[in-house]
Parts: structure tokens; C-alpha cells; sequence
């Protein structure tokens, strides 16, 4: 059913819970939470899962991955 | 010890201050009003002989034996049934109540086999103790008339049998059954000479309501109700003190042995979560512990498909230990991992997480409440600062309205759903919120006020729909949200928003609106309102935030901070706390500080001398996905079943396939030892010395009743690992370990196996500011300071029905079983669960021709397993329900990789699947 790589879905399943905050408060929330919670290692499989998704990727977790990216995962 | 018998003052204990003053044989006491002369004879030194009345139970005045003197009252009233007086002088021992004993004690031994010397019960027998003590000399009437010698035994339940020619009819039991346990299966027939107690209309014990709890056995003051095991090896001479191994009520035990063979378990009435009660489980289901499947020696083997080659332990440790190097070596520091487990002491824990962080050098270290109460430390630590339940178990006598949300306590937390219906007989309103019709919304003399029958994965809208109610007609306790919490303005912006209200989510929900606002109303108004919730609540997609909604609602309406009142998970194994308490989740060290705090990490990496790292590590489930794409190769999983618990079981096998090495340390070769390359006999909790923290924080005792059979303590072994890893490691008694942990971790500062055995019990924060430990958290103020509303959209899982798969599953536990049944299937619980069952409305079933006993195909997009139908109306249409309690039928099978936003906690709560009749495939 779902082909999303296990990162991108737990991104997506993140980030549906912050649409109620505009997509910068929710970018810094979300790129929080990974921080927080995720291995290094999951960071940088989302942030290059995210690079490949290119304009197809859901702009939240395209946001906050910009913000791993930039911050240094 | 010696055998340990707790005193019995004949009658409960009264609340209260110590004001009234009697004198009872010339000896003067002083105890609270309401205080039975019984009780005060026994406080002050003397007993009063008593056969019907016993200290568990309300005095009931039948058995004529504890007759006193008055002075200034010409009767002799019964001293169970009458209270004192403020100048009352009572007289015991009298030629005249000498007489008046003696008379009753000849009519019950009239009718009582005289067998004393080969009675199971010898010399543990009441009416044996009470002939001697009124100095019963002989008896006039003989056998030849009417008697009940010849009565038939009761033998149907496994663990205990009723021989009703013992029976004195003093209704211990039935008094037992209805107000300890509160399951009121036993009567007691007839009148006069004819009574006799009955299961049920005539059953057996085996055939009817009885839950096997024991409450019964325990309270008979005759062999009449006597545990087989007694029956079969005599009576105990000595007992050890310990603490239950199954769920996370966390039950205290006198574990009585005779020798060093272990005759049964008594629950202790010091226990502070039990006072003297448990349930099947922990009083009987103690056999597996010796069962002849137990693996006792280590095992490796190159490859899963090879057989096992029994090793001694020093060959396993070395192996481990270099083969965890070598994959370090090879993919990494982060390539290797631990689980902890729950069913393991804190110490244990410890040490496990100890090895992975400083011997590993990573954060890859995850415990099996990442499947069950993650949530719960994500949302409860978001909101109140700490993931804690709020309250002790005490403090639901002081409930007026107790939700109930996604838990089945009678089935699940047996004893304190007992405590629970105690305080509902008295009169406490009941909210349940389930998709099932648990026991608790219509039960022996309990009727829910609602019952909010959801459909599965709808928790957050309806949590949100009663905070609406709340805040939208002015229910808010806004002096406590004023003074105690913080970002109200916001939440109550949002909660207050026509999305939230019950008329908008009731078609999501099937709630019907105005139910939901009456049962808000009611959690709002009623008085103290304590909720207490389960894996229903954690289980889902949006299990923190359920939580955080959980909080969020008492917090809004004053409902947090005293007795009687707060948010409490009911914790489903029997050290979840524990061993969350440990450090055992990748981001955090023990007492739930992150690992990215620079203090907390200092005070680690001083004592361990070994750097920590600040990033979080892998979680179970990232563990699974990263051995799946390589970069995770070695994993050590203590007394875990991954295989058969955590969900989507061809993704964990097929992640635990890709494993180069999988080190398993359980009792038996359970299904993730199938994939396992070493095999590390664990002991069980008969052979543990340590402790356990039960579901309110209270941190008890676990003593050994035998030697490991392993030859070896489970908490040697991480550090044994550590040091052949070349990382120093050693301790000579889990004393020390638990010295450690109260050194390192601010909340258990104050604690130590000395300061447990002498208190027998504490509850945490237990420091310097709380010497005793903390029954009550959040009191003055929260942990985190200002309790925090955090808003909490509600957000449907993407797990749907759809044409193919039209039904919603939803996953629980029994009563006579415990998790994936590694134990309890190892006994004679099975008498009771012999399977799993779907359970599903009669009109589902219906529809696809499926009758009651019928054996279906249950299918998800994931998998397929197989198991029998029972049609039942607990389910509403749509939604089927089943246990996870045996391998064969494996319902994780079915179950998706779907879990909760923060945690990754697998939705176990909701799968959409497909039944058919027969095995399809
Ligand atoms: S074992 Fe428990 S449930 Fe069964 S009859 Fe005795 S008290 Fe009642
Ligand atoms: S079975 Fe035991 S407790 Fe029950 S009435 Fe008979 S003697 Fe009393
Ligand atoms: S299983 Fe739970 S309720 Fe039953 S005896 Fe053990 S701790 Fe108590
Ligand atoms: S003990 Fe008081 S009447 Fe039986």
C-alpha cells in the first residue's frame, strides 16, 4: 500500500500533526522532534529521501528537512 | 523467615484519629471511632476467639464465638459487630463466655470430620486453633444424626479445591468474593442447618462467574477451600517476601515454601498496591518457573539453520563479546544494540542499558514499552513534566468519577480493578470509554453512567469533544488553570472551536453527542474525577496526543495534584515503569533526562568514565528498519519476544533474518530465538533479587526463593559482556547497582534495599525533599513547574476500512493470560484460554455466514492468520476483536507497521481487516 521509505513515513506522519501552525512554526517543530528523537542516521536517510523527492515531497517535511539539513542534521 | 502469619484483628481498620478509650480486661487502649471492641481487644494485646470474622472483611456476627461482657449491659454481644464506646469496659474471659464458647465450638466440631492429623490444613486451621483456645474438651453429639460428612469435593478448578464436608458456613468466602473481589460468584444456600456455599446455581467452581482469584481460599478459616499445592506437598514452613512478576499493579507475595520447594503464594496485606489481595496470575500461575521447557544452559550455533551447541557460560560471553567488536569494527559504532525488557528488575535493566551506552558506546538501546506506554512518557511528560501515573492506587477510594479509557482492568489489572469496584459499589460514577463492551459497564452491582462506544482510532476527537464541552459552557476550574498552568489561552482557542464540539466529530466518532456532553458534564461537576487508561489510549497513531488531551482535561478542570483525582496509565507489564525509569529509551538516561543535556551527561560519563553520546540512538522499530537497510547488524534482546509481540511480524522476522548476530537471553526458546545465534538462560522472577516499580511508582521488593538455575544472576551478565568487550564493569550484589542508580538519577536519590526492606515499599520522587516517597505528584506544582495545555488536532490514522478489508481490529489481553503467554501457557491457565479467539457481532458474522465456533481466516493488507470465532454483542458492528496471547495464531501477523507520530508506538488499536469462514488463502 505504501511505498514511502520507513523515514519518509514517519516524516509524513509527524508533520500531519502540526497543520494547524503555519508551515515555519511547523517546519521548526518538526525538525525539532527528529532531533530530539531520531538516530542521526534517520535524519540524513530523510533529508536525502527528501533531496530525491524533489518537488513531489510534502512541503512540511520538506521544510523541516531543510532545517536538518542546515542545522547539521 | 519463618513462616510469616500476619496478625488478623478480626475487623478493617477505621479512618480517623485515635479518640475513643476502652478498657478491655483491665487493659486500657485508645482507637478511632467506629473501631470494632475486636479490633481494640486485638490492638491492645488480646484475642478475642472469632471464626466468621477476619480483618479483610466486614464483620458479619454469625458464628457466636467472639461473645464479650459489656459492664453495664446484661447481653453478650458479639465484639466483631459491636463498636466501642468512649469509658467502655469489656471482659473477655469469663466462666460464663467460657461456657457460651465452648457450646458453639461443640456444635460446629459435631459436624466436622475429626481429622485433623491428615487434614491438609493441619496446623493452619482456624476451628483447629479456636477448639484449643476456648478449651473445647469434648463433644456430646455424634455423627449419628444429620451432618454433611458425605458431601462431594469440588475439584474442577486447577489450583484449588472446595470440600464442603470441612465447611463451617461462616461465608468468609462469599463475603471474600463479593467485597474483595468483587465478582460475587459464591452464595450461600439454604437456611440453618441446610446452608451450604455454592458457585453459582449449584455449579461447579471451574463452570461458573468464579475468576480464580483465591480471595476465597485465603479467607477460609478451614481445608474447606485449600490450594491443591498445599494438598499435594503439605504445609509451608517459611516464607520469603517478594513482589508478582506479571502485570503492573505490582502485587506483594508471601512466597511460603516448605524446604526449598515453593507451596504457594499468599498475597501479603502489607502490600501497598495489594493490602493482602492479587489475582490467578500472580497467586497461582507460578509454574513455568520450573517448567521442564526452561533452557538453563548457553547456547550458540554459527547460523539460525543450524542446531543449538550447548556452551558453558564463558565460551557464550566471549563469543558475544567478540562478535559484537567485529561488527563494530566492520559497520560501526552504532551497528549494535540492546532491548531491555520489562518483566526484568530495575537493576537488570541498568545494567543493560549501562552495557549499550558505555561498553557499546551508543544510544541504541530501547525497552519493550516502546510497544505499549511510549506515549505515555512523550505526552504525560510534555504536559506535567514527567511520565508518571499521579496518584497511588489508594487514592481511587477517594474517586467520584473514574473514566476508564482503552483499559479492561478486570481482565488486565485484576486487583486494582478489584479496589476500583470497591469504590464504585460505594457509589462512584463510571465513565467508560471503549469500542468493547468491557466488564466493567455492566458487572455485579455496576452500571457505567456512560459508555462511550468509539470506533477504534477516535480517542483524540472525543477527548477533545468533552474538553470542548468544558471550556465552551463554563466548566473550567479557572482558578487552578490560573494559578498551576500555562499556554491556556491558546488550547482553549482552539478546543473551543466548532471542529471539537460532540455534535461536529459524531459521525466520526459514533458517539452520540449529547452522551458525550453529559459524560463531560459529569467529569467536570461530579466532584474528584480520576482517569485511568490503558494501551487502548497509547496503542494508535495519535497515542501521545490522546495522552496530552488526557492531561489537558484534567488540568482544565482542576482534576491533578491531590487524592482521588489525576491521569493514570495502567501499566501493562510488570516493570514498564521501571524500566522507563532506567534509561532504557535511546534519548534519554535514567529518570527521563535527554541525553543532549550536557549536566546530565557530565554526571554519566564521571561515574562510567566512558564519553556518552548526545544523539539520540535507534528505536525498536528503527532498530528493525536499519537491520533491513545494513546499517544495523547486532542486537541483545533480554527477555523480549519480539517475534510474537511487536507488529507486522513478517517485517520484525524478516529484519531479524538480516541480524549477523541476535544474542537472546529469556526462560525459553521463545519464537525470537529462532533467529537468535546465541541463547542466554535468564532466570525467572522466583530467582531474582532486586526490585520491580509497579504502575504508581512504587518500588518493591523482589526476593529470591531459589537459586538462579542458571547458575548465573541475570544482572552478572550484561557486565560480564562489558568487561569482555574490555569495559570495566562489575558489581558483587544488585545493592550496589541500585546505589548507583539512586546516585546518578535525582528521583531515586533516596533510595536503597535497606531503606525497602525496612519501609517495605516507595514510591518515587523519593529524595531528600520526600524521604518516604511521593503517593500523590504535581501536588503544589508540576514536575516541569506550570502544567502545559498543548493543543491536539485530531488527526484520522491513515489505517481505514475499505471494500476489501471492511472491519476494524482491535487487540487485548484475558484475564488468565499474560502478553505473548510465554508463561502462563506454561501453566494451568490454559484451562482458561486454551486459544485465541476473534471475537465479532453476531451481525458481521452473519454476513458472512460465520457461526459461533466457527474456524475464519482473518486477513490485513499485511497478512493472514487463522482463528475461531466467538460471536458476541461486547463488539459493535464493524469492529472485531482479539488476544495475542499464543504463537500459533500470531495476530501480529495481521497488525501493521503503523505507529504513533512521537513515539513509534505500533498502532496495535486499529488494523482494517477481512474475515472469511474457513481457512482461505
Ligand atoms: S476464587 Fe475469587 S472469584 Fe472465585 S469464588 Fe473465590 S473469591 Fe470468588
Ligand atoms: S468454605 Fe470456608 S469460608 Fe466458606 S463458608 Fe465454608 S468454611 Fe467458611
Ligand atoms: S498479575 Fe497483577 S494483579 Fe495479578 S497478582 Fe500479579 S501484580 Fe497482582
Ligand atoms: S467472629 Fe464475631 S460472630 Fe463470628
Amino acid at each position: 500500500m505504501t511505498t514511502m521509505s520507513p523515514v519518509m513515513r514517519m516524516a509524513h506522519d509527524i508533520s500531519a500533526q502540526f497543520r494547524h501552525l503555519s508551515l515555519g512554526e511547523a517546519a521548526d517543530v518538526i525538525a525539532d522532534h527528529m532531533r530530539k528523537f531520531w538516530d542521526p542516521r534517520m535524519r540524513a536517510q530523510l533529508v536525502a529521501d527528501v533531496e530525491q523527492a524533489g518537488i513531489h515531497c510534502d512541503s512540511h517535511v520538506a521544510a523541516a528537512a531543510r532545517l536538518l539539513r542546515s542545522g547539521g542534521g | 523467615m519463618a513462616l510469616l502469619k500476619e496478625p488478623d484483628l478480626g475487623t478493617p481498620a477505621k479512618p480517623g484519629p485515635a479518640t475513643v478509650s476502652v478498657e478491655v480486661d483491665g487493659h486500657p487502649v485508645t482507637v478511632p471511632e467506629g473501631t470494632s471492641v475486636m479490633r481494640a481487644a486485638a490492638l491492645s494485646g488480646i484475642d478475642i476467639p472469632k471464626l466468621c470474622a477476619t480483618d479483610s472483611l466486614d464483620a458479619f456476627g454469625s458464628c457466636r464465638l467472639c461473645l464479650v461482657e459489656i459492664a453495664g449491659r446484661p447481653s453478650t454481644p458479639a465484639s466483631c459487630t459491636t463498636p466501642v464506646t468512649d469509658g467502655m469496659r469489656v471482659r473477655i474471659q469469663t466462666p460464663r463466655l467460657e461456657k457460651l464458647r465452648q457450646g458453639v465450638m461443640e456444635l460446629y466440631i459435631s459436624d466436622h470430620p475429626l481429622d485433623c492429623l491428615t487434614c491438609s490444613a493441619n496446623g493452619d486451621c482456624e476451628l483447629q486453633d479456636m477448639s484449643g483456645v476456648v478449651g473445647l474438651r469434648q463433644v456430646r453429639y455424634g455423627y449419628e444424626g444429620e451432618n454433611h460428612l458425605d458431601l462431594d469435593k469440588d475439584t474442577s478448578n486447577p489450583y484449588f479445591d472446595f470440600d464442603p464436608s470441612k465447611c463451617i458456613a461462616c461465608s468468609r468466602c462469599v463475603r471474600a468474593c463479593g467485597e474483595v473481589q468483587g465478582t460475587f460468584a459464591l452464595t450461600i444456600e439454604g437456611r440453618g442447618f441446610e446452608s451450604k456455599v455454592s458457585a453459582g446455581a449449584g455449579e461447579l467452581f471451574l463452570d461458573s462467574e468464579c475468576v480464580s482469584c483465591g480471595a476465597c481460599v485465603q479467607a477460609c478459616p478451614t481445608a474447606t477451600l485449600q490450594e491443591k499445592s498445599v494438598v499435594d506437598l503439605g504445609m509451608p514452613n517459611r516464607t520469603v517476601l517478594t513482589t508478582c512478576a506479571y502485570c503492573g499493579v505490582g502485587c506483594s507475595f508471601k512466597a511460603e515454601l516448605r524446604g526449598d520447594e515453593l507451596v504457594r503464594m499468599v498475597p501479603y496485606k502489607d502490600g501497598g498496591a495489594n493490602e493482602g489481595h492479587s489475582c490467578v496470575k500472580g497467586r497461582f500461575a507460578f509454574g513455568y518457573a520450573t517448567h521442564p521447557e526452561r533452557v538453563t544452559t548457553p547456547m550458540v550455533r554459527d547460523s539460525i539453520d543450524d542446531e543449538w551447541r550447548e556452551v558453558d557460560w564463558d565460551t557464550a560471553i566471549s563469543h558475544v563479546a567478540r562478535r559484537f567488536r567485529e561488527l563494530q569494527d566492520t559497520y560501526g559504532q552504532g551497528a549494535i544494540g540492546g532491548i531491555t525488557s520489562s518483566r526484568c528488575t530495575n537493576e537488570e535493566v541498568y545494567v543493560v542499558q549501562k552495557m549499550v551506552r558505555a561498553a557499546f558506546g551508543n544510544n541504541n538501546v530501547d525497552t519493550c514499552a516502546r510497544v505499549c506506554h511510549s506515549p505515555t512518557g512523550y505526552g504525560l511528560k510534555q504536559t506535567f513534566g514527567t511520565s508518571a501515573g499521579t496518584q497511588d492506587f489508594r487514592s481511587v477510594a477517594q474517586a467520584d468519577v473514574i473514566v476508564v479509557i482503552g483499559a479492561n482492568p478486570t481482565d488486565a489489572h485484576p486487583v486494582f480493578a478489584s479496589r476500583m469496584k470497591r469504590r464504585l459499589r460505594e457509589g462512584a460514577k463510571l465513565i467508560v470509554a471503549d469500542p468493547r463492551r468491557i466488564d466493567l459497564v455492566r458487572s455485579a452491582h455496576i452500571e457505567a453512567s456512560h459508555h462511550l462506544q468509539l470506533t477504534p482510532g477516535t480517542n483524540v476527537a472525543v477527548v477533545n469533544a468533552m474538553a470542548h464541552v468544558v471550556v465552551t459552557e463554563g466548566l473550567t476550574d479557572e482558578s487552578f488553570v490560573a494559578d498551576r498552568c500555562e499556554d491556556f489561552d491558546a488550547w482553549s482557542e482552539f478546543i473551543a472551536r466548532e471542529e471539537n464540539s460532540p455534535e461536529a466529530i459524531e459521525a466520526i466518532t459514533g458517539v452520540p453527542a449529547a452522551e458525550l456532553r453529559d459524560a463531560a458534564r459529569l467529569y467536570a461537576t461530579g466532584g474528584n474525577a480520576a482517569i485511568y487508561y490503558g494501551l487502548g489510549v497509547t496503542e494508535h497513531s495519535q497515542g501521545s496526543t490522546m495522552v496530552m488531551g488526557m492531561a489537558n482535561l484534567a488540568m482544565a478542570t482542576g482534576n491533578i495534584g491531590r487524592e482521588g483525582v489525576g491521569v493514570n496509565p495502567l501499566r501493562g507489564q510488570n516493570n514498564v515503569q521501571g524500566s522507563c525509569d532506567m534509561g532504557s529509551f535511546p534519548h534519554e538516561l535514567s529518570g527521563y533526562r535527554h541525553v543532549s543535556d550536557d549536566a546530565v551527561r557530565e554526571v554519566f560519563e564521571t561515574l562510567w568514565q566512558r564519553p556518552i553520546v548526545a544523539e539520540p540512538g535507534l528505536r525498536i522499530p528503527n532498530m528493525f528498519d536499519s537491520a533491513l537497510d545494513g546499517s544495523f547488524r547486532g542486537l541483545f534482546v533480554q527477555g523480549e519476544d519480539i517475534a510474537q509481540s511487536d507488529p507486522n511480524t513478517s517485517h520484525v522476522t524478516e529484519a531479524l533474518r538480516a541480524l549477523d548476530l541476535l544474542v537472546v537471553q529469556d526462560l525459553f526458546l521463545n519464537e525470537t530465538a529462532k533467529f537468535a545465534h546465541v541463547f542466554l538462560p535468564g532466570t525467572s522472577f522466583l530467582e531474582k533479587d532486586g526490585t520491580f516499580t509497579n504502575a504508581e511508582r512504587r518500588i518493591n521488593r523482589v526476593r529470591p526463593v531459589m537459586p538462579p538455575k542458571t547458575g548465573k544472576h541475570e544482572w552478572e551478565v550484561p557486565g560480564e559482556i562489558a568487561r569482555a568487550m574490555g569495559y570495566e564493569m562489575s558489581y558483587k550484589h544488585p545493592r550496589e547497582i541500585m546505589a548507583e542508580i539512586a546516585s546518578v538519577t535525582p528521583t531515586f536519590a533516596g533510595v536503597s534495599f535497606e531503606k525497602l526492606d525496612k519501609l517495605g515499599s516507595v514510591q518515587w520522587p523519593c529524595n531528600d525533599a520526600a524521604p518516604e516517597g511521593t503517593p500523590t505528584m504535581h501536588v503544589d506544582a508540576f514536575v516541569r513547574g506550570k502544567g502545559k495545555f498543548v493543543p491536539t488536532p485530531f488527526v484520522a490514522t491513515t489505517e481505514r476500512s475499505s471494500r476489501k478489508f471492511p472491519l476494524l481490529l482491535t487487540t487485548g489481553r484475558i484475564l488468565s493470560q499474560y502478553n505473548v503467554g510465554a508463561q502462563t501457557r506454561r501453566t494451568a491457565n490454559v484451562t482458561w484460554h486454551p486459544e485465541d479467539v476473534l471475537e465479532l457481532h453476531p451481525h458481521d458474522a452473519e454476513e458472512r455466514g460465520i457461526g459461533d465456533g466457527d474456524e475464519v481466516t482473518l486477513a490485513s493488507r499485511v497478512g493472514r492468520t487463522r482463528l475461531r470465532a466467538l460471536l458476541s454483542d461486547r463488539m459493535p458492528v464493524g469492529v472485531v476483536y482479539t488476544t495475542f496471547h499464543h504463537p500459533d495464531t500470531g495476530a501480529n501477523v495481521v497488525t501493521t507497521e503503523n505507529s504513533d507520530w512521537a513515539t513509534n508506538c505500533p498502532e496495535y488499536k486499529v488494523t482494517a481487516v477481512q474475515v472469511g469462514k474457513g481457512v482461505t488463502r
